[in-house]
């Protein structure tokens, strides 16, 4: 399996941060999608290149603040876990994590990618920097 | 009306592959010709041995340490300096036709410029600086994009889907389903990456090149000032030429090249004198790039295999060399000959045999190093055909595209323009080239540094999975041309080699950091 992790520091309340990357439905706003749509425990988002994948939701956890999913149904895709954790850094602002583990193994990397656009995307709008 | 630049790569491409660096099979005449008459480099080196560092280097004029793109996977920034835009700017028309590379290729999301911009019908893809200016991605005007299959969202995989579709599945995929370099075997030998494709020869990846290369010069006006990269995909693999081309070179008539030790105690004995990556990679225990398939144990390779990948490489440069020779007739025909200057090189070398390799890594030494690098300079500019041995650098070529269009060097450069003979490359200090290495791949890392200077390359290798930073490589190049005798703990070489170590301290760039990262596996 391979794995990454992105982090991306917040200058926002990891309430407000949560609120916001923490909504399963609203990932398209901040990941580098066309399309997300949530359905009870499933998901299904769409890149520009016309990709859909599935995905199930491990764990929706607000107290801790971490959201867990996973790729299902795909050819390609024969083991994932995903993460993300919303931190409190000790300064009242926010420590976001994006990790990923998955085989086929170099996937993990593209993913990663993607999710270190996505969390500049977030800090921004969340920072009204955009 | 300045000089006018054609610029021609190829991809993975060895220096003694071409007839006026020694080769003796694959016939070459064009290239060749510009050789003869014009400045012919015989010790040319890349910056980094793989195609994205080693693209990033050539239109930024930048070691790698600077421009930052350290791997393949690490996109090159859309804002990075890019000799192309300083050439736009000075009123040349600009085109990339072919291979780019400068972002990934695997590409779920669509981030990446180079993967869209097929699917706009645009000439190119713009950005709008802050000042609300639009630009061209990378100074280019004219965007037309292939890579080594019709897979990826490019123009030539548009153009085989709308023309020809019958060719989609004629290739051999460069990935597996799980998306790693293909180790899969082919032709008559099972060498890996070796297939034989029924596509036609004028549907090839080369012929498209070179047809939309003439087409967009053919597009221009006769007193256009102009700047082409013209970058063909081969002879890197897969090694599916058209299969029938391939009374070209037939394998079994092929002597096996002088890298290749054939007797498998010996080949082991010179590995085991190297850092522990080489032998590594060559049981099979330490695959440490992406770039070498990770399911293929070099160890396995054999004599036969090492032919035949040899004979479908040459049959690839056959056919690179005669595109070029059409493109130089279409040149001719609109009567710019003597104001065009053709520079041709490669991005990075190919082991082909080498030690008992194929593909490429972390691995300083000829095979992968030394890279055919010709300049024929415009008739007009009256600069006599030479040879050069002095050491020089890709990161030379953006500095020398200046040069050529009468433009002072760019501020962002970090090499001069390219020396026209021994005497002016003795005269402004061409005595070193460097190369760098860096790679992570999850929990292997391996990180090197090395010199080529005085007719030795030093090779220092960082701290990593397998080194703890006193390792290294030194070859004696004339009393060692294929690189057999390590010579970094002989006791006779260590005031050379710490010569040479504190020469490539003093001349390579301080790493700009934080390291950007790495998106994608290529």
């Amino acid at each position: 399996m391979g794995t990454v992790r992105r982090e991306q520091h917040i200058e926002c309340p990891p309430s407000t941060t949560w609120d916001f990357i923490g909504d399963p439905a609203r990932l398209h706003e901040w990941f580098p999608l066309t399309d997300c749509r949530v359905e009870g425990k499933k998901r299904w988002v769409t890149t520009s290149t016309g990709l859909t994948f599935e995905e199930d939701i491990v764990l929706l956890d607000h107290e801790l603040r971490r959201f867990q999913y996973t790729i299902v149904n795909n050819p390609l895709v024969t083991g994932h876990l995903g993460t993300l954790d919303v931190i409190d850094d000790g300064h009242g602002h926010t420590l976001a994590v994006y990790s990923t583990t998955m085989k086929p193994d170099v996937l993990a990397l593209v993913i990663g990618g993607a999710a270190g656009v996505g969390l500049k995307k977030a800090k921004a709008i969340l920072e009204g920097t955009v | 009306m300045g000089r006018r630049i054609l610029f021609i790569t190829t991809d993975q491409q060895r220096f003694d592959s071409l007839g006026c660096n020694g080769g003796t099979v694959a016939r070459t005449p064009n290239i060749d010709a510009l050789a003869s008459s014009g400045i012919n480099y015989t010790r040319a080196h890349p910056q980094n041995v793989v195609c994205m560092p080693s693209r990033s280097t050539m239109i930024t004029g930048q070691h790698v340490a600077t421009h930052g793109v350290w791997m393949n996977g690490v996109p090159l920034p859309d804002d990075a300096p890019s000799i192309a835009a300083t050439l736009r700017s000075a009123g040349y028309k600009t085109a990339l036709i072919g291979k780019a590379h400068f972002e990934p290729v695997v590409d779920p999301f669509g981030r990446f410029v180079e993967n869209k911009v097929a699917t706009t019908g645009e000439e190119t893809a713009f950005h709008v600086l802050p000042d609300g200016t639009r630009v061209p991605h990378r100074g280019f005007d004219h965007l037309e994009f292939a890579t080594h299959s019709p897979a990826a969202s490019l123009h030539y995989s548009a153009w085989i889907r709308e023309n020809h579709p019958e060719a989609l599945g004629m290739f051999l995929p460069n990935l597996d389903m799980d998306l790693e370099v293909n180790s899969k075997g082919g032709g008559d030998t099972n060498a890996p990456q070796v297939h034989h494709n029924p596509i036609n020869k004028e549907w090839y990846h080369t012929d498209w090149v070179a047809d939309r290369a003439i087409s967009w010069l053919d597009s221009l006006s006769a007193d256009d000032d102009w700047f082409c990269w013209m970058s063909f995909p081969d002879p890197h693999h897969p090694w599916d030429p058209p299969q029938s081309e391939l009374h070209r070179v037939d394998w079994r008539d092929l002597d096996l090249p002088a890298g290749y030790i054939a007797d498998s105690t010996r080949r082991e004995a010179v590995l085991r004198d190297k850092p522990a990556h080489w032998m590594g990679w060559y049981d099979g225990s330490f695959v440490s790039n992406y770039e070498a398939p990770a399911k293929w144990i070099p160890a396995t390779l054999t004599a036969d295999q090492v032919r035949e990948v040899n004979a479908m490489t040459h049959i690839e440069n056959e056919l690179i060399d005669e595109a070029i020779g059409r493109v130089l007739t279409a040149i001719r025909s609109r009567g710019w000959t003597d104001d065009v200057d053709i520079v041709f090189t490669t991005d990075h070398g190919e082991m082909q045999g080498d030690f008992g390799f194929l593909f490429k890594g972390p691995y300083h030494v000829d095979g992968l190093m030394r890279l055919p690098l010709i300049w024929k300079p415009a008739v007009t500019a009256n600069i006599a055909p030479s040879v050069v041995d002095a050491p020089v650098g890709l990161v030379s070529l953006a500095a020398t595209f200046a040069h050529i269009a009468g433009l002072s060097t760019p501020e962002y450069v970090e090499a001069p323009a390219l020396p026209v003979s021994n005497i002016d490359a003795q005269a402004r200090g061409f005595e070193r080239v460097l190369t760098e290495w860096d790679s992570v791949l999850f929990d292997k890392v391996v990180r090197s540094r090395t010199i080529h200077r005085d007719g030795f390359t030093c090779t220092a290798m960082g701290q990593g999975t397998l080194h703890d930073g006193t390792e290294g490589e030194l070859y004696d190049h004339r009393n060692d041309p294929l690189q057999r005798m390590n010579l970094w703990n002989d006791p006779a070489h260590q005031a050379v080699k710490s010569d040479l170590l504190s020469d490539l301290r003093d001349h390579l760039p301080r790493t700009v950091l934080p390291l950007r990262t790495c998106d994608a596996p290529v």
